[in-house]
């Protein structure tokens, strides 16, 4: 059961881009650890960081992309998902700080001893354990959107609305987590974090150990997402997506395949985020930003959109360039991303990875057109002959 | 309010009695009584208006009646349940405008038809069977898409498109089909061939077709039932609808 669906999902292109990923993911600290700074092939440690960062953007594109691409849900509330799975594991770095905080509280974190509290809140607990703020980067934005989208879902609310009602989402987990009183640091979030499941989280190992990390994660969770859109559920999922009533009539619970790809999407998100934040060691509430979501959107669209891949290329260049263009001229980064939007929505509706698609197949099917009639050609000439 | 022997009801596959729907004050349906016998192929035409396509709405669970009985095989109450449910029942529908899965090709629009456990991990891990592809095989040339299935159904013509419809339907094993206006822009080729289709498919099932062409009905030879403003205006062969007094004021005579 479980290796037909791994099989299924292992389409040429996929397997040529989680080969990719798993041999960087060898490589890249390879290069880094092994080789002295000076080595030409050396790859340096902000390098490293930088992309490690670029692959927890691309999962989460890649997420967004399961509910959108191909199920048609516009969620603007993505980085919400993001945000809940890198506090999880924000929280779990915090009391990894022990005793080691400028207030040398063992058991509170500064900003609760600064908030003069005595007792570590009830959902903190747990969170000295690695696995069990692991398991909640995955649990708990995967409860929000399943509790989200059963009400959502089951009353058909579709299209626009949809997505401002994520948008609504987002914006009011932004002002909770604002407030001091929630327990999760309020405006400046969770940081000065000091290492993880016991090593240094400045040290060179540990970046590149978290830049495998979310190289495999990508990788693998690619594979499941390409498993779950070349079932039989996946293609329910795009027939959800062009023809809902058909789907309705047919019989399928609508509101139940939606809930899963919604939920689904929403822990891979939490994984991107839970990998996010040990590399730029911070979280805080900014993270919830509606504008954040808006951004990923973005991302899945110069991409590409149902492509899968396109996602995490889209994710990767257009992080790059932000990385880039922000060290030039800073102000106008807003411009720049709205205006690479615009031109992406106008002339490449179907986004990178889509277009070459697009292209392939029409090169294909040109040359089967041409073979088509040589063929036909040569099988006419002996009768033209007699 | 009962307007229909109710004798009938036990023995139907189809029964509808008192129906009434408004719309903002318009009254699309007006106490609207039928039923369907087992194994029946009905053909109903009225004007455009008279909720020949709200009654469907009504009987698939998208629209719920403000009065009235709805009932399936005599005891099912088919306004207490919604659009999966009543399909899983066993009534498939075919809408007015062709409705297929545009992004999948004929075979897989087919095969998410097929009339298999539809909930989410049954869907995840479904594998196809050498029964299930027969199945796919049979509907196929049925509906005379055989050398298509590979073709995405967005490829299609519109004649093809609502064949394939069809055929989705006819892999959903209804023991009822709901058919609203299946020949609309077709070729009088097709049309014919449509006509054959419909009475070959309801030789294993009951069948409701809409229509406004009425050679198409004439072809079809079966009871029709005439709908004008929400209600039965006349009904019994076609001969007699045609000949009736109101139903030439109408619809015929428009
Ligand atoms: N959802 C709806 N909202 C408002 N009016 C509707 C709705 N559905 C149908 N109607 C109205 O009900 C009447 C019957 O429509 P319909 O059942 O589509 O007629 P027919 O299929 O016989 O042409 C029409 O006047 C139509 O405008
Ligand atoms: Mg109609």
């Amino acid at each position: 059961m479980i290796t037909s669906f791994i099989l299924k999902a292992l389409d040429r292109n996929i397997v040529i881009v989680v080969a990719l990923l798993l041999a960087i993911a060898a490589l890249v600290p390879a290069l880094n650890l092994l080789t002295s700074p000076d080595h030409p092939l050396h790859v340096p440690t902000y390098i490293v960081s930088l992309f490690g960062k670029y692959f927890t953007y691309a999962l989460l594109a890649l997420a967004l992309d399961l509910v959108w691409g191909f199920c048609g849900i516009l969620s603007l509330g993505h980085a919400a998902f993001f945000a809940l799975g890198g506090y999880a594991m924000g929280m779990y770095l915090m009391r990894q700080i022990g005793a080691r905080g400028s207030y040398g509280n063992p058991l509170l974190p500064d900003f609760m001893v600064f908030l003069n509290w005595k007792e570590l809140p009830w959902f903190w607990y747990g969170f000295d354990m690695f696995w069990f703020a692991a398991l909640m980067a995955v649990l708990v934005p995967g409860l929000l959107a399943f509790v989200f989208g059963w009400f959502a879902f089951r009353s058909r609310v579709n299209g626009v609305y949809l997505s401002i009602i994520t948008q609504a989402m987002t914006f009011a987990l932004l002002l909770a987590f604002f407030r001091n009183d929630m327990g999760f640091g309020g405006n400046n979030g969770l940081t000065d974090f000091k290492d993880i499941m016991g090593y240094s989280i400045q040290s060179n190992g540990t970046r590149s150990a978290l830049f495998a990390a979310s190289a495999i994660a990508l990788a693998l969770s690619l594979i499941i997402a390409s498993g779950i859109v070349r079932s039989k559920y996946g293609k329910i999922l795009v027939g959800v997506r062009d023809a809902e009533s058909r789907t309705r009539f047919l019989g399928y619970r609508v509101e139940h395949m939606k809930l899963f790809a919604f939920t689904v999407s929403a822990m891979m998100a939490g994984v991107a985020g839970a990998l996010y934040v040990p590399q730029v060691g911070i979280i805080n509430p900014g993270e919830f930003d509606p504008a954040n979501s808006i951004e990923v959107v973005i991302w899945t669209a110069v991409g590409g959109r149902g492509t899968l891949i396109g996602p995490i290329v889209g994710a990767i260049l257009v992080n790059g360039g932000k990385s880039i263009f922000t060290a030039a001229f800073p102000e106008f980064w807003l411009f720049a991303l709205g205006g690479l939007f615009v031109l992406v929505t106008l002339f490449l509706p179907k986004g990178i990875v889509g277009t070459a698609r697009h292209f392939i197949e029409r090169r294909k099917e040109y040359r089967k057109a041409k073979a088509d009639e040589a063929a036909r050609a040569f099988a006419a000439e002996p009768q033209a002959a007699e | 309010m009962n307007t229909l022997a109710s004798n009938a009801k036990p023995t139907s596959i189809l029964y509808l009695d008192g129906v009434s729907v408004s719309f903002d004050g318009f009254k699309a349906l007006n106490s609207l009584s039928f039923v369907i016998e087992p194994g029946e192929l009905r053909a109903i035409i009225g004007p455009n208006g008279a909720g020949k396509t709200t009654m469907m709405d009504i009987i698939t669970g998208k629209t719920r009646p403000d009065a009235g009985e709805v009932f399936f095989k005599g005891t099912i109450d088919l306004t207490q349940k919604d659009e999966a449910e009543i399909a899983q029942l066993g009534i498939g529908r075919k809408f007015q405008k062709p409705t297929v899965f545009e992004s999948h090709t004929v075979w897989d629009n087919l095969e998410l038809a097929l009339n298999r456990n539809r909930g989410v991990f049954s869907t995840l891990f479904y594998r196809l069977t050498a029964d299930d592809k027969a199945r796919i095989e049979e509907i196929l040339s049925t509906v005379r898409l055989a050398n298509r299935r590979d073709d995405f159904a967005a490829n299609l013509s519109h004649g093809q498109k609502q064949w394939l419809e069809i055929g989705m339907l006819l892999a959903q094993e209804p023991e009822l089909l709901l058919v609203d206006e299946p020949v609309a822009g077709m070729t009088d080729a097709e049309t014919a061939e449509t006509a054959i289709l419909l009475k070959e498919i309801a030789r294993t099932r009951s069948v409701v077709v809409v229509e406004h062409d009425m050679g198409f009905i004439r072809d079809l030879g079966v009871k029709v039932t005439c709908l004008a403003e929400g209600s039965v205006l006349a009904e019994g062969s076609i001969d007699f609808v045609s000949a009736d007094q109101r139903v030439i004021e109408n619809y015929l005579g428009r």
